[in-house]
């Protein structure tokens, strides 16, 4: 990965909900093809971070520029934006009103990507390579944990995004279910899709990124390769921070 | 045994009168349902409404005082108040009783259809709007295609009970003789001088509309929910 292919520049965000503040000014620029870990203590802003990144949190202030373009803008239409940029829930959040294959088909054929048999061949591809090419006519009611976090993966693939945007992804899993949804996130970083994972899973941070980023605080504390922060950490917090962490 | 032929004596004498006393009643109900599903969605609409300057929402404040003062005055108020005042706004329309019954009735269902549309869409979990929109669907769209269908299923058992709760309160209208089954009771009661009797046979027919109706929401109620498996 170029570190001149720039994909998301963020400048000095700043995000308070009431007087709390959250993010106290991030600047960070993450380049195509490039795979990021966000880590650290709960509250320390990791993921109002990420929800900053589609402006599924609307930032105090500061900017935010996709592709070149300042997204936080409000001449900007950030519904075109948030097509090109993936994002995967901790509650997996799959529609529940829609089956399995509706699920995936929705958003390209409503937003005119794709017709609608175009879709289903391509929902049907999806949904095999994440192993439920068996449930695309049942509802998400049926499948389990993993099995969901699977379908909203696929789910935000078929907007062939340019980025993908995990929030903890595994946290709301069974254990035993957390093995699968990593082996689909890490086969999908093998294609070269630029991620940015906010994760507890440290083994998983460290096997899979090119950068690990350690907030705290509301302020990115630490940032580095995965050797250089788990290994060598140089601030005190990520030192205090891993030693508590079991991995 | 002389309340029983009594009340066999007064259905056959004047079945015809409960017979239309019922359907008054159901007729009041479902018209009352049907405007006030329309105008409670468009209440609950306005509720929701962000619309407005700096932190004053004229629509959403209008909607909050109507739903609050309806559901904080007794119908029967509400009833006596349109009844007496829509005449003397309206002089020139010459409102009919029946006209002036409705609109109270009306009234008063919006609020409370209001609050049952606007709980029902409160229910659906928020991370299922923050989905479509992450996806790149405007809100519209992830109101139309995610949202409602869900609020669906919270809103109609629940707008169900409120049409048992209105064929029940369309009653009230019985004090200024609109011809419901209350006011076939107060006839009858005129003219018999039996009371027991005649209230009881109404009683009867209340309750098996009301438990037909709630029969048929529980029947609606799994048939939705069976949907989904």
């Amino acid at each position: 990965m170029s570190a001149s292919s720039e994909l998301i520049r963020v400048e000095d965000l700043h995000k308070s909900f009431g007087s709390l503040q959250v993010l106290k000014g991030v600047s960070e620029t993450i380049s195509k093809g490039e795979v990021v870990s966000i880590i650290g203590p709960s509250g320390g802003g990791k993921s109002t971070f990420l929800r900053c990144l589609n402006l599924l949190e609307t930032p105090t202030s500061g900017r935010i520029y996709f592709e070149g373009t300042d997204i936080t803008d409000k001449s900007v239409d950030i519904n075109l934006h948030r097509q090109k940029m993936g994002m995967v829930f901790q509650h997996f959040n799959v529609f529940n009103n829609l089956t399995v294959g509706k699920n995936v088909t929705l958003a390209p054929v409503l937003l005119g990507k794709k017709s609608q048999k175009e879709a289903d061949e391509m929902a049907a591809e999806l949904l095999a390579r994440v192993g439920l090419q068996e449930k695309a006519d049942q509802y998400p009611k049926k499948l389990s944990g993993g099995q969901k976090q699977r379908l909203a993966i696929v789910r935000a693939l078929a907007m062939e995004p340019d980025v993908m945007l995990f929030d903890e992804p595994t946290s709301a899993l069974d254990p035993e279910m957390v093995g699968e949804v990593l082996q689909v996130i890490k086969s999908l970083v093998k294609t070269g899709m630029t991620t940015v994972i906010v994760t507890h899973e440290m083994g998983f941070a460290k096997e899979v990124s090119d950068r690990v980023f350690f907030m705290d605080g509301g302020i990115i504390a630490e940032k580095g390769s995965p050797d250089q922060v788990f290994n060598h950490p140089s601030n005190p917090r990520t030192k205090e921070f891993l030693s508590k962490v079991l991995y | 045994m002389e309340f029983f032929t009594v009340m066999g004596k007064v259905w056959t004498e004047y079945s015809s009168l409960f017979l239309h006393g019922l359907w008054m009643t159901l007729y009041m109900g479902a018209l009352t349902v049907l405007i006030s599903t329309v105008s409670g969605s468009l209440m609950a609409m306005m509720h929701r409404s962000s619309w407005g300057i700096g932190r004053f929402k004229p629509l959403h404040a209008a909607a909050v005082v109507y739903v609050e003062v309806i559901r904080g005055t007794p119908i029967l108020l509400q009833l006596y108040f349109f009844y007496f005042m829509l005449p003397q706004w309206f002089p020139a329309l010459d409102l009919s009783e029946f006209t002036c019954v409705m609109i109270a009735c009306c009234v008063n269902s919006t609020a409370y259809v209001c609050e049952i549309v606007r709980a029902g869409i409160q229910a659906v979990d928020a991370g299922q709007t923050e989905a479509a929109r992450s996806l790149g669907l405007n809100s519209r769209q992830a109101m139309i295609h995610i949202v409602l269908p869900q609020a669906v299923k919270n809103i109609l058992p629940a707008l169900c009970n409120e049409f048992v709760a209105i064929v029940k309160e369309t009653s009230l209208a019985s004090t200024f003789f609109i011809g419901e089954l209350m006011t076939q009771f107060k006839t009858i009661n005129g003219i018999t001088f039996r009371v027991l009797e005649p209230l009881t046979i109404v009683g009867i027919i209340y309750f098996l509309v009301t438990f037909v109706m709630s029969k048929l929401i529980a029947l609606l109620e799994r048939r939705m929910n069976a949907s989904e498996r």
